[in-house]
């Protein structure tokens, strides 16, 4: 029986991991506002009209939550200059031989699920495949869709200056109707992507098990022992660790 | 009427020659610069403005429209609006009001036009017949097109009156067979104000043209070239029912008790809120109501394409390309549904290409299970 060993590295960090948390709240916050804004649920009250303010307050979640998303998001686009080589902006554009060839190995047997006859292990992604990185490449310009648009419409409320630096955006796409429009459609590719890309994380889990469900919890994902580098020292002649105390798993 | 071309004559002395006192002159200055949107520190600057300054001609051109822009011009609310500015000072040609008819119109026209390049305004109604090599709507035996390239010419500034010229309204509706092209996608090179709606409020129409004549300039616009002082706030943001839309009160039939209370016609598909225009404030009919107030949504008139922008009566909007029933939402319940059912076929499908690798991981996984330490 063949057994592996793993050892255990740390991907995400914790600004990752916590703009990925925040962008998960954030995202399913405004999806849901969202969708009430745009058809809010009958009620019938006998409520005064100046009693009652459940609408505003919707659309007040729903703004908070946008400047909330949009400020972690520039804090994560801060981080891709500053993190880790999993966090930064270079492993979300496809530059070089092996990351073409991880696209091509992702496309023909994670979604055509062909089986190869002998699995090359540089193909087992550490950070985001190619796939994945490109998939994630969409969907910041769709949030970007979404910054522009949203703000776009937010400006004619807002008076502070951040939201009016995106006023044009009304006038340059030819009025609201089409702006609203845009940011209600758009909002369906985010339900897309979050459908598609809950499923491949538990896909990856399963077939893998190289923890990749909890690493965004931990930042840690299980790497086979054969791709570390040999110029890794050893334990005993390295005064801080660098790699964790050893909790090897193997199956 | 509209063929004199006195020239040295300024605004003033012509109202006090139509026979208005000063105290109606200086009624009149308060009255338009309200409605100019300027401070009331300004009615000295304005009354002083129409005393010194001679007036300029305007040329009020009608292309494809159905003339509700002067209908509602002329039934702004000041009578000097009517009297001085359309009939006595102002208007050197415009078809549906002048006395002159035929050649002697035309003739006045082109006077104008010869007399004072560069320095009249002109005013558009309607948006140009573009397609066919612009050979619909012929007046004068000229297309729109010639006669409206003619006219701009030589003007100094152009006011794009009506959704029709701003926007190209319902004649501009898909499939547009006539192209019927507004004003700004026509003339580049010249200073244009739009005035959208359908029609424009008259009283926003005599704030507009009197501040051009008086002041010899442009109000301020917003990025869409419209006046601010006029269209920097949604309906929606001045619209009375407003508090029943943050307090979540909605009709949503036009027959239920909530319509009757008078309640956020939001849901039956009010446009309020993509809606830039005055009809909150400055209202119709002389102040008297607007749709909402009577009861009706907001059907965004004086907003690009809104005759192509879904039902008026739901709160959807048709997607282009994906025919004109289905919203945003239908589309993406059933993409969402694709995805869904595809995402479950590959789990199938990964489970059983890869039922070898998985049945080994298994196996070892149990084989190390029952080899744990007790
Ligand atoms: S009736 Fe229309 S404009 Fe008025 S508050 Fe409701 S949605 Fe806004």
């Amino acid at each position: 029986m063949r057994t592996r060993t793993y050892k255990r590295v740390y991907v995400w960090e914790l600004p990752v991991r916590i703009f990925h948390w925040v962008n998960v709240l954030c995202l399913t916050t405004l999806a849901i506002t969202g969708f009430i804004i745009a058809d809010p649920p009958a009620l019938m009250s006998s409520a005064e009209a100046s009693e009652s303010y459940w609408f505003g307050t919707v659309r007040f979640i729903h703004f908070a939550a946008a400047y909330i998303f949009f400020f972690n998001m520039i804090l994560r686009v801060y981080w891709a200059f500053v993190g880790n080589r999993f966090a930064s902006w270079k492993a979300y554009f496809p530059r070089d031989k092996k990351m073409w060839r991880n696209l091509w190995h992702v496309l023909r047997v994670d979604i055509l699920l062909q089986n190869e006859k002998n699995p090359d292990i540089q193909n087992i992604s550490v950070g985001h495949n190619t796939m994945a990185a490109l998939s994630y490449l969409a969907l910041f310009v769709i949030a970007l869709v979404q910054v522009f648009t949203g703000f776009g419409l937010y400006s004619s409320m807002s008076g502070w200056w951040l939201a009016d630096l995106f006023a044009w955006v009304v006038p340059f796409m030819g009025g609201d109707f089409i702006v609203r429009t845009i940011h209600h459609a758009a909002t369906w590719l985010f339900i897309l992507f979050t459908l598609i890309h809950v499923y491949l994380v538990f896909y990856h889990d399963w077939l893998e098990g190289r923890g990749e469900v909890s690493s965004m919890f931990g930042g840690y994902k299980f790497v086979s022992k054969e791709r570390m580098s040999k110029k890794v020292p050893n334990r005993t002649n390295v005064k801080p660790p660098v790699i964790e105390p050893e909790p090897e798993t193997t199956h | 009427m509209a063929t004199k071309t006195e020239t040295k004559q300024t605004y003033y002395e012509s109202i006090i020659k139509q026979g208005y006192s000063r105290r109606d002159f200086m009624k009149f200055a308060t009255y338009i610069t309200a409605y100019m949107g300027l401070e009331s520190s300004m009615i000295a600057q304005v009354a002083k403005s129409l005393e010194t300054s001679y007036r300029l001609p305007v040329i009020w051109e009608h292309y494809q429209e159905c003339t509700c822009c002067s209908e509602s011009f002329i039934r702004s609310d000041h009578p000097i609006v009517a009297d001085i500015v359309l009939d006595k000072i102002s208007l050197d040609y415009t078809l549906t009001l002048m006395a002159a008819s035929g050649h002697q119109a035309e003739a006045a026209k082109l006077a104008t036009m010869e007399k004072y390049r560069g320095e009249y305004i002109l005013c558009v109604e309607g948006s140009v017949p573009m397609g066919d090599d612009g050979n619909y709507c012929c007046i004068a035996g000229k297309t729109a097109k010639e006669q409206f390239l003619e006219a701009a010419e030589g003007a100094k500034a152009i006011i794009a009156w009506g959704s029709c010229a701003c926007n190209g309204c319902v004649q501009a509706a898909y499939p547009n067979p006539t192209e019927a092209t507004p004003i700004h996608k026509i003339i580049k090179n010249k200073p244009i104000i739009r005035v959208p709606g359908c029609p424009p409020i008259g009283e926003v129409m005599a704030g507009i043209i009197v501040h051009v004549v008086t002041f010899g300039r442009l109000p301020e616009l917003d990025g869409l070239g419209r006046p601010k002082a006029f269209y920097s706030k949604r309906v929606h943001d001045s619209c009375y029912r407003r508090p029943y839309y943050d307090a979540g009160l909605f009709a949503e039939t036009f027959d239920d008790q909530n319509a009757k209370d008078g309640y956020c016609l939001y849901k039956v598909g009010c446009r309020g809120p993509m809606t830039y225009n005055s009809c909150g404030t400055i209202r119709w009919n002389n102040g008297v109501s607007f749709p909402i107030q009577s009861g009706h949504g907001c059907i965004g008139c004086s907003e690009e394409d809104f005759w192509d922008n879904g039902p008026f009566y739901e709160r959807l909007t048709g997607l282009a390309g994906f025919g004109i029933e289905s919203s945003a939402d239908t589309i993406g319940k059933v993409a969402a549904g694709v995805v869904a059912g595809g995402l479950a076929a590959h789990a199938i499908a990964a489970n059983i290409s890869k039922r070898k690798e998985l049945k080994s991981e298994i196996s070892s996984g149990k084989s190390n299970e029952k080899n744990l330490e007790r």
